[in-house]
């Protein structure tokens, strides 16, 4: 090592210049992660509603749709409504994307790729996204409009629901595990039979409940009762244009990527591949190439859980406001609950011969699940499209299909 | 200016302190002068926030972020509350009489003294070691309550050093462990020392909020009486369903 680095290295001032390039980077990865996912969202919408999605600008995917799109909500005029309360009007998206902002301080991306690798990280993420809230209900109180104003109440009545069952199925891996430490928690789960969802009954129906109540708690579809366009306009962003629209976006997209991350890092075995070996290893591939390949792979799952957001939202309908809190107190707050119960009694009274094999059918059975899931969609995929329905592929492969002829109906 | 540098580096925290603190205080009386219910909501959210950073700065992490879960939660409430209960028009404002205002003066003042008066004439205690000396040697983290068919981590944790204890002194001190008053029994020097235990204390100030929270819910209830069944006519049918 050269002295002039080593001198750098053990500089004073050292420690507060890699914090701000690690803030720096964070805020990067922000920004990158909302143009990302806005593309991704705008074609997942296409192909579900049978549309192309962007196809222009930046080539034939429309790679850099989004870019234009910022482009223009940059240099958008800057309205505030007269009947706005200016001072929250303006500082209610900076709030929500603060609170987005800090819960990265704590996510790993990777073997110790992580800002701050805190001995509380899951509970830190969580009370710091719950501020996150309180920028929405500021833009929707603020914005001095009645949309607005009814935006923002039921973005505050929903989260402060969904957060209870929500902070309850985090608990479950955490039991597991015995650590609210990410790293530790991922570390762990080496193997793909070690995935904490894999684990139990009990944390593997707290993957699926973290995960509605995760993407009730990004205000997504069928739970974006905040902004529901069809009797609100637009929610609790009604007012907003340019700049701090784009602000209060980047805060949710950046959230979805975050509660992402955390079922990722909880249950599915974090940056791991599932194949027993740390790639950040010495012995491996060392810290640096290995964790190039953990970024990758925790990416990977991170953007296809928020895919499946995206996939959830252009497939369900909207829920009424009431049937979303009774969907919470209901059923997630019991289920959760029992789970929290459940997993305590599985590991301390169930005889270990029992929870082997119940964590291998598990196993097996997702397996088998994921391997029909993957033919059915290569038996679409590769059929032409045909005539016999329109808008439907003809599925001529598949056993028990009609050919081209159409039933006969009555009348 | 590389002594400059470095002096403001070595400086850093405490620079950093004043910022939240005077954050904090500004924010505090930003509360109190604040006519509108929400922005003082908001005022108040900022200051919590500003108590969270210096919990965070000090590095007792898990402090800093229940202050943030419970507050920011509680704030939250009272916003809506605030609105739906009391406002009339948008934007509700609240003025103070001058007699509301003189009471807060003098009680507001009287506390001040009170805290003044404290904060100057007791003494600094000596400091009994620091956390690290209270905190287990190795990490609970999860390496001994954690089930045997998970995989041991190959590697040390990284950065384990940065590791905030703070977690689990707290959780330990809930179950007696590490931090807290231990009393040794009238100079019994066999008797083995007693740790107190706070876990007992915390779970009966919780039942106490079940019980206020159960209170709340009885006198805010409706106050109906079960109809009761009117006498009718003879010969008139009614068209409405029996009452339930």
């Amino acid at each position: 090592v050269p002295v002039f680095v080593k001198e750098i290295l053990e500089a004073p001032w050292f420690p507060y210049a890699t914090a701000f390039l690690y803030a720096g980077a964070l805020m990067g990865f922000m920004l990158v992660n909302a143009i990302f996912s806005v593309w991704l969202e705008r074609k997942v919408s296409g192909r579900i509603q049978d549309r192309l999605g962007p196809t222009r600008v930046g080539g034939k995917f429309g790679w850099l749709q989004t870019l234009a799109d910022g482009m223009k909500l940059l240099v958008k005029e800057d309205i505030i409504a007269d009947s706005a309360d200016h001072f929250m009007f303006r500082c209610g998206p900076y709030i929500a994307l603060a609170g987005s902002f800090m819960a990265f301080v704590a996510l790993p991306l990777g073997y110790g790729v992580v800002a701050r690798n805190m001995n509380i990280a899951v509970f830190y993420m969580l009370a710091v996204m719950s501020t996150e809230v309180f920028g929405i209900i500021l833009a929707g109180y603020g914005s001095g409009s009645k949309w607005s104003l009814f935006g923002g109440m039921r973005e505050a009545a929903q989260m402060v629901s969904y957060e209870v069952p929500m902070a309850l199925c985090v608990l479950v891996p955490v039991i597991v595990a015995g650590t609210m430490n990410l790293t530790d928690i991922a570390e762990k789960q080496l193997w793909l039979w070690d995935w904490l969802v894999f684990r139990d009954p009990f944390t593997f129906i707290a993957f699926w409940t973290y995960f509605t109540c995760a993407t009730a708690s990004c205000k997504r579809a069928p739970f974006d009762l905040a902004e529901a366009e069809s009797e609100l306009v637009a929610g609790f962003h009604t007012e907003y244009s340019g700049f701090r629209w784009l602000v209060l976006f980047m805060a949710e997209y950046g959230s979805m990527f975050a509660v992402s991350a955390i079922a990722s890092l909880l249950f599915l075995g974090g940056w791991g591949l599932g194949i027993g070996i740390e790639l950040a290893d010495p012995h491996v591939l060392g810290p640096y190439a290995g964790n190039v390949i953990n970024v990758g792979v925790m990416l990977f799952k991170g953007w296809f859980l928020v895919f499946v957001m995206m996939w959830v939202r252009w497939t369900l309908p909207r829920l009424r406001i009431d049937q979303v809190m009774m969907v919470c107190l209901k059923y997630l707050l019991p289920i959760s609950c029992v789970l929290l119960i459940g997993v305590s009694v599985w590991r301390l009274f169930v005889p270990e011969i029992v929870q082997d094999w119940f964590r291998w059918v598990l196993l097996a059975l997702c397996i088998a699940f994921v391997a029909w899931l993957a033919k059915m969609w290569f038996t679409f995929a590769s059929a032409p499209p045909g005539s016999a329905m329109p808008g439907m592929w003809r599925m001529t492969s598949v056993s028990g299909y009609q050919g081209g002829r159409t039933v006969k109906t009555d009348g | 200016m590389d002594e400059l540098l470095n002096s403001l580096v070595a400086n850093l925290p405490n620079f950093l302190f004043w910022i939240f603190a005077s954050v904090t205080a500004l924010c505090a009386i930003a509360v109190v002068v604040s006519q509108n219910i929400v922005r003082a909501a908001t005022w108040l959210l900022f200051s919590l926030g500003g108590a969270a950073a210096i919990f965070f700065l000090l590095g007792a992490d898990f402090v800093g972020a229940t202050q943030l879960l419970v507050y920011v939660g509680g704030t939250l409430v009272l916003v809506i509350f605030g609105v739906m209960l009391t406002a009339q028009g948008p934007f509700l404002s609240m003025n103070a009489s001058a007699a509301e205002w003189a009471i807060s003066a003098i009680v507001g003042l009287l506390l001040l003294s009170v805290l003044v008066v404290s904060i100057v004439t007791t003494a600094t205690p000596a400091p009994r070691g620091t956390v690290e000396d209270y905190a287990p040697k190795q990490s609970m983290g999860g390496d001994a309550k954690a089930p045997k068919n998970l995989r041991k981590p190959l590697l040390p944790n990284p950065d384990a050093a940065e590791k905030s204890p703070y977690a689990d002194v707290i959780g330990l001190g809930f179950v007696g462990v590490g931090v807290g008053p231990a009393h040794n029994v009238s100079g019994q020097a066999h008797r083995p020392v007693v740790r107190m235990n706070y876990l007992l204390p915390f779970e009966i100030v919780s039942v106490h909020l079940l019980v206020v929270l159960i209170g709340a819910a009885y006198l805010a209830r409706a106050k109906r009486r079960a109809p009761r069944p009117q006498p009718q006519a003879p010969g008139l049918v009614s068209a409405s369903p029996p009452p339930m």
